[in-house]
């Protein structure tokens, strides 16, 4: 009877403490079907989200989360938590993905070299040419985005950032990914990709900027209106 | 960089993702944050990069999108099915 109330209580508990890897992982791997349950309702949407990165429509996009998840559900009791449980979730999604026959072409090394030519972060244009004006300062420098919702992610700010993402240039768009949305380490990129430090770093700054760029030009429009 | 070229805007903006990663050299940081105490506008700049990760990252989490019943169904059968 005491034994009852107890289970039942660190299992009230438990559901509460999802959210922490250690709770999760155990009850995942004592196939508990409430973790499963958040798991699923957690992530289910993000994996869905990170893989039309990859492939050419959601209906694939749908099929690759779903063999994920039948990927999750045989391998969690080898996942050893060197990494996070979102991480290695993400691993196994990208994996999946990769081999579901890809948007395009990804040869990363090719594309982080052709990344690596002279691209400016900020159109040229908006920098002083000459010396004694003040060679390379601000001449049409970024305005202020003082709206308040600027923290807040509307519909429409999401859609200006996807639609950023989906034009850069398939590493960009990899490494930015990897870092920004699913929240990778920069060495974990690096492994994944099989590419130096120096040239994630390059990846991702052109990624980034150019959705700066995009976010900047939305709230110009915001402001001209 | 030598003494005779100034630290300038144009370069702040291609620093700015290694400066974040923390993948410059000390000397070259202390020129940056000189530069950023006396130039609003790369401050500005700097706080725009900081504002566009942190909105790129609410994506993956903030997703309202619920998964259809019947594949959570499915996957939660497989689950507990594996369970046996």
């Amino acid at each position: 009877m005491l034994l009852c109330w107890w289970t039942r209580t660190i299992r009230r508990v438990a559901v509460f403490e999802f959210s922490d890897d250690d709770v999760l992982v155990e009850a995942l791997t004592a196939r508990d079907p409430d973790a499963f349950a958040y798991l699923l309702d957690r992530y289910h949407a993000a994996l869905i989200h990170l893989a039309q990165q990859y492939v050419p429509s959601r209906a694939v996009a749908e099929e690759v989360v779903q063999e994920t998840w039948l990927a999750v559900i045989e391998g969690i009791d080898r996942f050893e938590q060197r990494s996070s449980l979102k991480t290695w979730l993400f691993r196994i999604l990208v994996n999946i993905a990769r081999s579901h026959g890809v948007k395009e072409s990804r040869s990363i090394p090719f594309a982080a070299h052709a990344a690596l030519d002279d691209e400016a972060a900020v159109d040229p244009r908006r920098f002083r040419r000459f010396v004694l004006r003040g060679r390379g300062q601000w001449k049409v420098p970024p305005q202020s985005w003082n709206d308040p919702e600027q923290h807040a992610v509307d519909a429409e700010t999401r859609t200006v950032i996807d639609a950023a993402v989906e034009r850069l240039p398939p590493a960009q768009r990899e490494v930015l990914t990897m870092r920004d949305l699913v929240g990778w380490s920069a060495s974990e990129v690096c492994e994944a990709l099989e590419i130096t430090e120096a040239n994630q770093r390059v990846l991702l700054h052109r990624a980034r900027s150019k959705v700066r760029g995009a976010l900047e030009r939305h709230s110009d429009e915001g402001r001209s209106r | 960089m030598s003494a005779a070229t100034p630290y300038v805007c144009r370069q702040f903006v291609e620093d700015v993702t290694a400066y974040l990663e923390g993948a410059l050299p000390e000397d070259l940081v202390a020129v940056i944050e000189l530069h950023l105490a006396d130039c609003p506008h790369c401050r500005e700049y700097l706080a725009q990069m900081r504002t566009t990760i942190a909105l790129t990252r609410t994506l993956s989490d903030d997703d309202v999108e619920a998964i259809p019943d019947e594949v959570r169904e499915r996957l939660m059968r497989a689950f507990r099915e594996r369970r046996d």
